[in-house]
């Protein structure tokens, strides 16, 4: 239908428009988990390839990488100067966090590579 | 403002006088270290009423894999295979225990060594159960304080601390999962709720470590695993959709789901179980969730971001029930277990799997039991839920659920009642604390009007103040009334709970007590006797069959190989044992010569009228027995349906094994005056079959009160 093609062209306009006008910062963290994904997909696609044994290692790698993305995003969240919810949190507690639980993560899947 | 009696204090002790703060804070200090004390003092009868030892079957493992853990280290306990129990195959224990109970004991023998207290293992074993109760007191009052304030807390911490369905299975001697695992339950869902209310990446990263402190501890993580996104699926559905939601959840299943991974027996559980595809299908949802909130922030435009939203909810619906369906059809995504899905299907595990149905903890739980272990918080209990749906927030969504959740399983299964125990104290609180304060507000108020009235001149008001000057004190004297009335009930509830605890909760089981014919005590020994006898008088790789109930007994006292034990995995070689007690002497006998079988023990309770015993579970022997061998037929043994084993019993239960053996020269023995000789005190009935002959075994050791039998089996003969 035209009006849903030129709905849809109107969306992404609109939404590459409000997204060009987000701070450098969270673009920053945008770029780190869209590279994230992309290595988990391609962890995906290689354990297509050649089969999922050892099942822990590709769970750890798969995981680590869903693991920091998620990390991210709640970092994004919590230093977004725009959200009200997180006004009193000061940013640095917020890497800190992220930083904290980042090194649990790569910890517990180092003991899980195997 | 201080109370004038103090200013006649001398000028030193003036210093000494707090602000209404300060005094919170210490009456507040003081209730709570008295609850902590309270809470471990109150399970410690058995242990001053017969002596510091390990109760019941299942602790028994977990005693004897402490000792392993603190005489051979970690990494041996990692590794460790056993093969003195379910001879010949063996037991990858490593592999098969949730080491949690097991390594938090050894830490604490650790620790109080390392400040030169030389306790032995099985003091610490014994009192670990104890002290996870006094911590867990500590734990409700915080997460009494999250939900609704302060004063709840002290009250949840107070319920929790005497709560019987909580004592029943932490008692001092009971050194079982559950004691550590309520624990971390009550931990991590404090954590959790509290990372939901600050949004704090530090709080959700907690509530993971005790997440992984739960999956550790006992198999019934898979109740977080479900409430939780349970309650954040809720929280979704009734708008409640937050950033701090997203930020508390997905931190805590990331890095929980991972810690969980690292313990053996759970593997890759997380990811391929059934059980626990509702908390991937949540975090997917809130992937959605984040992803639309955003673009609607972005796009700040009505109709183009219903279009979107449109187009994303078909997608997302589409690929969901696809991955769902292809899991679970190619079979990828295991089933629900046996042991969960008699949860949701109650009647499932009498027809499909008679071992779980025969564990007496696994039945449907009686009204009885119900006031038994929960006393008045049973109608506190609705009260609570009515002042949590009156202040709705978050935190009281979780209790609420949490609640009502657990109540309805611990309808379907006993055992469960200690999971209902935490909840069912905090909203019981609940109610309490704010009832009580209500009250004391009115009667405050009312003692302060008065006087306030007495100063109006004004006719009109002053005849208004004066009717309503006639209801007050009315109202007074019946909130005072009230109070009584409550104060009452809280102290019958304590009455109640003390007395539960001594009378029924605190016994050993391995020690049984008894009143003799002059009042005094008399107590029986048999099973330590018999284990002792077993260790002191058997060679060394002697291998004993018994039912599975006694399996972790005698491989932890009696240090002799066993053939099943309580741990179950392996139905068929449960159903082999069986079918060897089932059977008549010589079929038996080739049985018993395939396991390599010397000794064979059974417990008896005829002459002390003991009715936990092998003739009184003989019957399931010979259910488990013919579910894997079709020989082995029910009817056989009964009369008309009925089971008896007196004269009218039938043939094939005359003269089965575990008769013969239970009954071997009991028809001499006079048990009761007035009765013929080989009258069976628990069945009530002389005993058919007197006149027992053996002919492949020989009787090694009888207790002193006949409880446990023990037989040696002789070797084949030279000449066949």
């Amino acid at each position: 239908m035209p009006r849903a093609t030129s709905d849809a062209k109107l969306l992404i306009q609109s939404l590459g428009k409000a997204y060009a006008a987000t701070p450098t910062n969270l673009k920053i963290i945008d770029l780190y988990v869209v590279f994230v994904v992309a290595t988990a997909l391609i962890q995906v696609a290689y354990m297509g390839l050649v089969g999922s044994f050892p099942f822990n290692s590709f769970l750890s790698g798969v995981l680590s990488c869903i693991g920091t993305a998620v990390l991210a995003v709640c970092l994004r969240i919590q230093v977004n100067k725009d959200n009200k919810e997180f006004k009193d949190l000061p940013p640095e507690r917020a890497f800190a966090d992220f930083v904290l639980c980042n090194l649990v993560l790569h910890l517990v899947i180092m003991n899980f590579l195997g | 403002m201080a109370p004038p009696a103090l200013d006649s204090l001398p000028a030193p002790l003036r210093s000494l006088r707090l602000k209404t703060k300060q005094q919170e804070l210490l009456l507040r200090v003081s209730a709570l270290a008295l609850i902590y004390v309270l809470a471990f003092a109150v399970r410690l009868f058995s242990v001053l009423r017969y002596e510091s030892m390990i109760h019941e079957f299942d602790p028994y493992f977990n005693y004897r894999t402490t000792l392993f853990l603190t005489e051979n280290g970690f990494s041996e306990f990692w590794n460790w295979f056993d093969s003195e129990s379910w001879y010949p195959l063996g037991r990858v224990v490593g592999g098969t225990l949730f080491p949690g109970l097991m390594v938090t004991a050894a830490l604490l023998h650790r620790l109080l060594h390392a400040l030169s207290l030389a306790v032995h293992i099985r003091e610490v074993c014994v009192l670990t159960a104890p002290f996870f109760a006094a911590n867990t007191t500590l734990v409700a009052y915080a997460f009494g304080r999250e939900i609704w304030d302060s004063g709840a807390g002290l009250v949840a911490a107070a319920l929790i601390a005497i709560v019987p369905g909580y004592i029943s299975r932490s008692v001092a001697g009971s050194y079982d999962n559950e004691g550590v695992a309520i624990f971390a339950l009550l931990l991590t869902f404090y954590l959790f709720v509290r990372a939901v209310n600050t949004g704090s990446l530090a709080w959700a990263l907690a509530s993971a470590f005790g997440y992984f402190y739960m999956v550790s501890a006992w198999g019934g993580y898979v109740f977080i695993i479900n409430l939780i996104p349970l309650y954040v699926l809720v929280l979704l559905v009734t708008g409640r959709y937050s950033q701090r939601l997203y930020v508390a959840y997905n931190c805590m299943y990331v890095l929980g789901m991972l810690l969980a991974m690292q313990i053996r027996f759970v593997g890759f559980q997380h990811v391929q179980s059934g059980e626990h595809m509702a908390a991937m299908g949540v975090f997917f949802l809130l992937q959605v969730f984040f992803f639309l909130d955003w673009v609607q922030y972005l796009l700040n435009d009505a109709r183009l971001f219903k279009s979107f939203l449109r187009i994303t909810l078909t997608c997302v619906i589409t690929v969901g029930a696809l991955a769902l369906g292809i899991g679970t059809a190619s079979g990828y995504i295991s089933p629900w277990t046996g042991r969960f899905y008699s949860l949701l299907d109650p009647t499932y595990a009498k027809d499909h799997i008679p071992i779980i149905a025969s564990v007496s903890e696994h039945q449907p739980t009686a009204w009885s039991s119900f006031m038994f272990d929960f006393h008045i918080l049973l109608f506190l209990f609705p009260a609570g839920l009515y002042f949590c749906f009156k202040r709705l927030s978050d935190a009281t969504i979780f209790i609420v659920m949490y609640g009502l959740t657990s109540m309805y399983f611990a309808g379907v299964m006993v055992r469960l009642i200690l999971v209902a125990a935490p909840a069912v104290c905090l909203i019981s609180a609940i109610a309490a604390s704010a009832t009580i304060k209500n009250l004391t507000t009115l009667i405050r108020t009312k003692s302060r009007s008065p006087q306030t009235t007495s100063g109006k001149t004004t006719g009109s008001k002053a005849a208004a103040k004066g009717a309503v000057d006639q209801s007050l004190p009315f109202q007074h004297n019946a909130a005072i009334a009230l109070l009584l009335g409550a104060f009452y009930l809280l102290s019958r509830y304590a009455i109640h709970c003390t007395w539960v605890t001594s009378e029924a909760y605190s016994s050993p089981s391995i020690v049984l007590a008894a009143r003799g014919h002059n009042g005094g005590r008399v107590i029986f020994d048999d099973y330590r006797e018999a284990y002792y006898w077993l260790r002191q008088n058997t060679p060394p790789d002697a291998k004993i069959m018994s039912w599975w109930d006694y399996g972790y007994q005698i491989t932890a006292m009696g240090n002799r190989t066993v053939i099943v034990d309580n741990n179950t995995w392996n139905n068929t070689h449960i159903a082999t044992v069986g079918r060897a007690m089932s059977s008549y002497e010589d079929e038996a006998y080739e049985i018993m010569q395939s396991l390599d079988v010397n000794y064979v023990l059974v417990v008896f309770g005829g002459v002390t009228g003991y009715s936990s015993d092998d003739i009184n579970k003989f019957l399931w022997m010979v259910r488990i027995g013919g579910g894997v061998f079709p020989v082995i037929k029910e009817p056989d043994y009964l009369v008309n349906g009925e089971y008896r084993i007196d004269k009218g019993a039938a043939p094939k239960m005359l003269n089965c094994l575990m008769y013969k053996l239970c009954y071997y020269r009991f028809g001499e023995l006079t048990t009761e005056y007035g009765k013929p000789p080989g009258y069976d005190r628990v069945r009530g009935v002389e005993i058919g079959n007197k006149d027992i002959k053996l002919e492949y075994l020989e009787e090694a050791f009888t207790t002193s009160n006949w409880i446990v039998r023990i037989y040696k089996v002789k070797p084949p003969k030279n000449r066949s």
